[in-house]
């Protein structure tokens, strides 16, 4: 028997003794994932959908308590209707738009998202991670029910692994005592502290900031509530903390984040009377509140060299770690499921050579350096590490309500968008003159409402050929992968001509399964069109 | 007669500031001191508009 590290929420996968602990052979499986968290989830989810047997192994038997990560943003929500859990999310979620900056006790601007119109899903909700979770895990039971071969099993903690290059053999530890599973391809899933990350030896390096960020999530009582809206303080006049966050999540919570400095006490800080006193100080001590979640965090960004190594892949918090500014974590997590799911399905049916999978690593990096560098920077300026960066932030923030050259500089975490992979090694050609620049060759899919319905219901999950205006066979087979036509037109939906056409008449967009352009044309050329295929799957 | 421009004009502001902190990386506050002087005085001389360099005087100096 083994003790849990963490409370639960939810014991939604109680440990049940598998057949395979009786055999005496260990069972061989196509894919295993270690960690039973969103990312993990996630990952389960897009090579269940796409039939490949997947085996989740998790430590535990259900869903942490805290609310921890709580910002979700528009890519994920996409990537989560993929996987069949995005409207679940963008219903119970908060959507806000409006931002507030201030500097001691002044309000020095205020910024709204000013969400574009017709998307399926806003550029931010808030939701608590447990909720996350559950829905993904809901999602994970319902194709399970539908014949998906995923399997997920609680308690199972894995002690020991043997890279054997083509493949892995893992000791498993249950309540039952200790079995081997061996995995052809292993996705470790085991978050930002990865044990299999240690056992194997690889490195995990980058910066530490020496800084930390008392969370308190609070429930209101009586009659005042705030606004929903983002309000950020810098060296609030309250004194319980450099900076303070509050923003709203759902079952009227609010997060409220202290900058508490680096030589803290944990303990003596978590105490409900210490928390409170910062809480008083900042909220005035009139306001009742009941104390739904501390926690303490310092923060890191890192990275692996690699997220592959031969037969074994990392994802999320494993492979990458960035501070919380700009809620790049869980988010960038689930662009690494995305990326690697339909790469790992197509090897793993023989349809593309083992060296697609290099480009997991290239890409996700990629995505990973992009959000190690804007975290780093909301970093740096809200913890300044010098005096001079000091004296130019407080600049900064003095000028920002006076100037509105200023604003811009204000970096109070720049919010996660999804990267580009541009000039990277699947992209195909970019043959369309006056195509609009956000969505050139290696940018995930812009939504636009067609005919009614979403784009991005229409896409997604294998390659697919979007034709504007443009003619094309329905469907058409590239040594083994079929590639299948989606016909729209610019006639009535605007978005869609002004996001996919620009100054063009006519467009083809060769779009991959996890929703990237993978190359565009004026028009259907089939040659180009197979060539193409075969850059995006590694074959060429 | 030209008008100091307060409008958003550096079109990415974050790599502008991670480059002007850059310069200022490892450098004793005296040191920063007096790159921030030198540089004060080199785009003051590139403005050159003596009303535009008041308006920016008058606004640096509030507070």
């Amino acid at each position: 028997m083994f003790a849990d590290r963490y409370a639960l929420a939810h014991k939604v996968y109680p440990y049940e003794k598998s057949p395979d602990q009786d055999r005496a052979e260990a069972v061989r499986h196509p894919v295993v994932i270690v960690g039973g968290g969103p990312i993990g989830v996630a990952t389960a989810l897009d090579l269940g959908q796409q039939g490949i047997p997947v085996l989740v192994l998790d430590d535990h038997e259900g869903i942490g308590t805290g609310s921890r990560a709580i910002c979700f943003a528009k890519r994920c929500l996409e990537i989560a209707d993929r996987y069949g859990c995005g409207e679940r999310m963008l219903e119970k979620g908060v959507v806000w738009n409006l931002g507030k900056v201030f500097h001691r006790d002044d309000k020095i601007f205020e910024f709204n998202l000013l969400p574009e119109e017709g998307h399926k899903y806003p550029a931010f909700i808030n939701l608590q991670q447990p909720y996350v979770e559950q829905y993904l895990i809901e999602r994970l039971r319902t194709l399970q029910a539908e014949g998906a071969p995923i399997q997920l099993r609680g308690k199972n903690r894995v002690d020991a692994v043997e890279d054997k290059g083509d493949h892995v053999v893992l000791d498993v530890m249950t309540p039952d005592g200790p079995y081997k599973v061996e995995a052809d391809w292993l996705v470790a899933c085991d978050g930002a502290s990865s044990p299999l990350r240690g056992m194997l030896g690889e490195e995990f390096t980058g910066k530490v900031f020496q800084d930390s960020f008392l969370i308190a999530d609070i429930r209101m009582k009586g009659d005042l509530q705030f606004p929903t809206e983002r309000w950020f303080w810098f060296e609030p006049s309250h004194g319980e903390g450099a900076s303070t966050l509050l923003h709203k999540q759902p079952d009227d919570t609010w997060r409220v984040d202290f900058q508490i400095g680096w030589d803290v006490d944990r303990k003596e800080e978590l105490k409900e009377e210490n928390v409170r006193r910062r809480l008083d100080a900042f909220l005035g001590p009139e306001v009742e509140y009941d104390m739904v979640w501390t926690s303490i965090y310092t923060f890191q960004c890192k990275r692996m060299e690699s997220f592959r190594r031969g037969h074994i892949f990392f994802a999320g918090d494993a492979a990458h770690q960035v501070s919380p500014f700009g809620a790049r974590g869980a988010n960038s997590g689930m662009q690494d499921a995305d990326n690697l799911g339909w790469k790992l399905g197509l090897v793993i049916r023989g349809k593309a050579p083992e060296t697609l999978l290099d480009t997991y690593s290239e890409e996700r990096i990629y995505g990973a350096d992009e959000n190690i560098l804007n975290s780093t920077r909301s970093t740096d300026f809200i913890t300044p590490k010098s005096e001079i960066s000091k004296i130019f932030r407080n600049a900064v923030l003095h000028l920002a309500g006076r100037a509105e050259f200023a604003r811009p500089l204000v970096n109070s975490g720049r919010l996660s968008v999804p990267c580009v992979y541009d000039g990277l090694s699947l992209n195909g050609p970019d043959g369309l003159p006056g195509g609009p620049e956000r969505t050139r060759v290696g940018a995930p899919m812009v939504d636009a409402p067609v005919g009614g319905k979403w784009l991005l219901e229409m896409l997604g999950g294998s390659f697919q050929l979007l034709t504007i205006d443009a003619e094309a066979p329905e469907t058409l087979d590239v040594d083994g992968i079929g590639v299948t036509r989606v016909a729209v037109s610019a006639a009535g939906n605007p978005e869609l001509a002004q996001r996919y056409l620009g100054d063009a008449r006519s467009a083809v967009y060769l779009m991959r399964p996890d929703q990237h352009v993978a190359a565009r044309w004026e028009s259907y050329d089939e040659a180009a069109l197979r060539s193409a295929v075969n850059i995006a799957t590694g074959r060429a | 007669m030209s008008k100091l421009n307060v409008a958003p004009n550096i079109a990415k502001p974050d790599d502008f500031y991670a480059r002007l902190l850059a310069v200022h990386e490892g450098r004793s506050k005296e040191e920063s001191d007096a790159i921030n002087a030198r540089l004060v005085l080199i785009l003051s001389n590139h403005i050159g508009d003596a009303a535009v360099l008041d308006e920016a005087l008058a606004l640096a100096a509030d507070g």
